[in-house]
């Protein structure tokens, strides 16, 4: 049986998966729950100053479903904790001393000022937890207040506020990004800079989730009223990948920690993180949709892929596609692939031959013989993968690689050499 | 498998009153939001579908189940009704296993078609609901129609000529339109008076005046509404049942399957009508299903369905046989009546015999038989198109007894048309039905129009 034992910033936990800083960790009760149905660490909801915020008394989420209502995305325009900080402060302690073997992380946000965060810092130092994490991703309501993601946008502030929190504390500093910005390499490298020992990606992306026809108010509706929001769940993950891979391939950030977040619902997505350089993964919209007992099947389903693989310990895997993410330039131009349909698999919807009739290069035949009869025709196919990402039968398309002769679309030898865009010949700046 | 006859047994009140209600309750309950919408997101949307091209009407089911699955039920009932003004019947009687969802590339991936007529219901039930109407009259041509028989041709046709502009005057021989629909779908398929429903839905177009109880060949001639009218469309169903052509058919007892079945379904209370103990249908059909799974609902002990020819020929479809064994009727194959045994002035027993094909297809008995003692025998052969109507006027020529049509369904009269169970070489269903009263409202528009035909 595989070995899930997580080290993240020398901070230890049975497993590496986390909870993210939101609801499911807003207390004592939460955060006990989530330990005794096996999370292997949790990151407290944001901690703020006194007085504590105090969140809207009407509808705080949204949610984008599919026709089966499954939750595909979801938005919330919550605050940090509404509750007394010495009260959370309180919790913290009681709850690491009882569970000194899960990994407590406390999220924190206070105004820009060396003395607001000089002064909690000590303050969570004093509960025994594990580490902090600094909350610079809300994108709603706290950005209007200077603090979340207005201060993720904003290289200066990163890196200032992680150096104060570095020379206030021991325990490990991790800043958590926001996706709302143009490069995320720059955030990551201005925490490096601040000496924090990792970072943490993404928080919530800034939305508006949908609109009620009837009301002309934004989902969320408060009182016929709507506010942009955070989004996540499922819907996120793509971008919280590519953010992941940004921060793990480029030399000057790669040797940053990183806690994967977004989407992850399943452990297929947590592993897709951890290949990407991800040291563990934090979770909340799946735990929000479906409550704390989908761990088990994390932590069942890395086991077994990783059984599977011949993996012993989570570094087998840790970063394994990193370096196959580069840019496009250095795509290999000579391979060649043609999309195949199996015959034996086709239920005849047509799928593939309209969208590539009417949207791609007209590659897929619609009859034979006065029969429906959808193939491809190598003369056009440029493998663009769109008839195989459209095609309701898993397995019935697929992009096969031409390995030599002549590519009937160009009629072109097909090369076996690696060639890429630096040198083509319709390259201006060709080299 | 002779079974001894007992004295004759038919009565009212076999069942508790509350086993009549959930035994003729709705087969199939309408979908609601929740369950359409996830059926809704199995349709693939495929291109140029194979179910439209199945639907005799050629409503275009990817279209309409994308706009449920969008939450646009207006525009779904609308894709429907545009093609199909009987939408809602049709999503209720279709042998769609035979038609629509018989094609659905759904069959192949997940081995269960979109359930396209569960759909095409909650789509029109819902637009059905609002009280408004789809369609608006185009301005007036001043141009008369007479359509005779309101059954789903004669309404459908009458529909699509008022839209384009025309006048109809509708001649139904019946106390109540609807025809089949009213008179002879099973009734669980076509609950809560839905048949009215619909024709008041399709009258609601405007323009067309509905005269019950007028009866072509009854005071009613062909030749007077050729010459009062600029057209004229025969939508009349067939009238006679065939004969088993055996000796003591006016036996009590001995009964044609729709005319029980037209009692059945205007019976206000079911517990009221007769039924026998053992009944015996006779036929392969629609019909015999439905005439043979209502009496069992009624409370009859033995249904036994005997069918001259195998499974494989019999009329209805494969779900309709299910239907009838799950409801408990037997079915015995290969086997014909020979002899109708009267007792105590009823039937009492059938005599059959075994039948078998020979080498060139022709039907023979094979010598030995059996008895079976009834109740109620039903025929349930077929019906058969009364030409009498036309009585001594100029008629339309007939083919195998039906009237001829070409495929604008013009009859050898050039301004009479014709469509539904009367006409030669249809489906005897009701969305054929739609489709010829709509065909020859196309035509029969193009002929007032432009003179051509
Ligand atoms: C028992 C039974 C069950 C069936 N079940 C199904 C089913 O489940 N699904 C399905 O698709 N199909 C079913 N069918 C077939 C379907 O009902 C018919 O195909 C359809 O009703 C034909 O429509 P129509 O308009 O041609 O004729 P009809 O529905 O028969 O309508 C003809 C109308 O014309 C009137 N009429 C007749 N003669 C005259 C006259 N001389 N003057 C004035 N009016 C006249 C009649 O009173 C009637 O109203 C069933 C048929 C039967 C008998
Ligand atoms: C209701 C809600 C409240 C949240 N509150 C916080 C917060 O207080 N602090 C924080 O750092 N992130 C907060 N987040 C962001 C999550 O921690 C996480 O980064 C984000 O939801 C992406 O992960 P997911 O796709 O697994 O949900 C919140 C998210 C949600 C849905
Ligand atoms: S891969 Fe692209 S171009 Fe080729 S057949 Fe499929 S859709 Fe058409």
């Amino acid at each position: 049986m595989a070995d899930l034992r997580n080290d993240f910033l020398g901070i230890k936990s049975p497993n590496p998966f986390w909870l993210a800083s939101a609801p499911p960790t807003d207390r004592e009760t939460n955060v006990v729950r989530a330990y005794k149905a096996g999370w292997g660490g949790v990151v407290w909801k944001t901690l703020g100053e006194e007085p504590h915020v105090v969140n809207v008394n009407g509808p705080r989420y949204g949610a984008i479903h599919s026709n089966d209502r499954q939750l595909i995305g979801f938005n919330n325009i919550e605050l940090i904790s509404d509750r007394p900080l010495e009260v959370n402060l309180r919790e913290i302690k009681k709850v690491k001393r009882e569970w000194p073997d899960r990994a407590l992380v406390v999220s924190l946000m206070v105004p820009v000022t060396e003395e607001s965060w000089k002064t909690i810092v000590p303050l969570v130092e004093e509960t025994g937890a594990d580490g902090i994490e600094l909350n610079f991703g809300c994108p709603h309501g706290m950005s209007e207040r200077g603090m979340g993601s207005s201060i993720g946008q904003d290289p200066e502030y990163i890196e200032n506020i992680a150096r104060w929190c570095k020379q206030s504390t021991s325990m490990p500093v991790i800043v958590k990004l926001t996706p709302n910005i143009t490069d995320i390499r720059q955030p990551a490298l201005a925490a490096l800079k601040g000496g924090a020992d990792g970072v943490a990606l993404i928080n919530t992306i800034n939305s508006i989730i949908g609109i009620d026809l009837d009301t002309m108010s934004p989902n969320p509706n408060i009182d016929g009223q709507g506010s942009h929001g955070g989004y996540c769940g499922p819907a996120v993950k793509p971008i919280a990948l590519n953010m992941v891979a940004e921060i793990a391939r480029n030399a000057d950030t790669a040797a940053l920690p990183i806690s994967g977040i977004g989407g992850v619902s399943t452990w297929r997505d947590a592993v897709e993180f951890m290949t990407l350089g991800a040291g563990n993964v934090q979770v909340c919209t799946a735990a929000m949709t479906y409550g704390f007992k989908i761990v088990e099947e994390l932590i069942d389903g890395m086991s077994d892929w990783m059984d599977d693989k011949g993996y012993t310990t989570t570094d087998d895997f840790m970063g394994a596609a990193v370096k196959n993410v580069v840019d496009w330039k250095y795509l290999n131009m000579n391979y060649v692939v043609k999309a195949v349909i199996d015959q034996d698999k086709c239920i005849k919807c047509g799928r593939c031959h309209i969208v590539c009739e009417d949207t791609s290069h007209q590659a897929i035949t619609l009859e034979r013989n006065g029969e429906r009869y959808f193939e491809v025709k190598d003369d056009e196919c440029v493998g663009c993968n769109l008839c195989a990402s459209v095609c309701p039968v898993e397995g019935c398309i697929d992009m096969v690689q031409l390995t030599g002769g002549i590519d009937p679309r160009t009629n072109q030898p097909v090369s076996t050499e690696y060639a890429n865009w630096t040198t083509h010949s319709n390259n201006p700046n060709a080299v | 498998m002779a079974n001894n006859s007992t004295a004759s047994d038919i009565s009212t009140h076999r069942l508790e009153q509350h086993e009549y209600e959930n035994n003729f309750s709705d087969i199939h309950p309408l979908l609601d939001g929740y369950q359409a919408s996830v059926e809704a997101s199995r349709c693939y949307f495929c291109h140029d579908a194979p179910c439209v091209v199945a639907c005799p009407t050629s409503i275009d089911i990817p279209l309409f189940i994308r706009q449920i699955a969008s939450t646009n039920n207006t525009g779904a009932a609308k894709t429907i009704f545009q093609q199909n003004i009987m939408g809602g019947m049709c999503a209720r009687v279709c042998p769609t296993e035979t038609l629509c969802e018989e094609v659905c590339v759904r069959n192949e991936a997940g081995g269960k078609p979109v359930k396209i007529g569960f759909l095409q219901r909650f789509a029109t039930d819902g637009y059905m609901e609002t009280g408004d109407h789809p369609f608006q009259r185009a301005s007036s041509t001043g141009k008369k129609v007479a359509v005779v028989g309101a059954g789903p041709a004669g309404m459908a046709c009458a529909h699509r000529l008022s839209a384009l502009g025309h006048d109809i005057t509708i001649f139904e021989g019946r106390a109540k339109s609807g025809g089949l629909n009213e008179y002879g779908i099973a009734s669980y398929k076509a609950v809560d008076d839905f048949a009215q429903k619909e024709i008041d839905f399709i009258l609601s177009i405007g323009g067309i005046e509905l005269k019950t109880g007028s009866y072509l060949g009854q005071g009613l001639d062909l030749d007077t509404l050729r010459s009062d009218y600029d057209a004229v469309f025969l939508g009349l169903g067939q009238g006679g049942s065939n004969n088993l052509r055996l000796d003591g058919e006016d036996t009590d007892g001995v009964i044609n399957a729709i005319d029980y079945i037209a009692q059945l379904r205007q019976a206000d209370d079911l517990s009221q009508l007769s039924v026998g103990r053992r009944i015996i249908v006779i036929g392969g059909g629609m019909t015999a299903i439905d005439v043979a799974v209502q009496t069992k609902l009624l409370g009859a002990e033995e249904v036994t369905i005997v069918y001259r020819r195998g499974i494989s020929q019999m009329g209805a479809s494969k779900y309709e046989q299910d239907l009838a064994q799950t409801n408990g009727v037997n079915i015995v194959y290969w086997a014909m009546p020979v002899e109708l045994v009267e007792q105590d002035g009823r039937i009492g027993v059938v005599r059959f015999e075994r039948t078998s094909l020979d080498n060139d297809g022709k039907l023979n008995s094979t010598g030995d038989g059996f008895d079976l003692a009834s109740d109620m025998v039903f025929k349930a052969i077929g019906q058969v198109f009364l030409s009498d109507v036309f009585a001594k006027n100029q008629a339309p020529e007939l083919t195998r007894g039906r009237i001829r049509v070409d495929d604008n369904r013009q009859t050898s009269l050039g301004d009479v048309w014709a469509g539904g169970d009367c006409i030669d070489g249809g489906d005897d269903l009701t969305v054929a039905a739609v489709e010829d009263g709509k065909v020859a409202a196309m035509a029969i528009d193009k002929f007032l129009t432009s003179g051509e035909v």
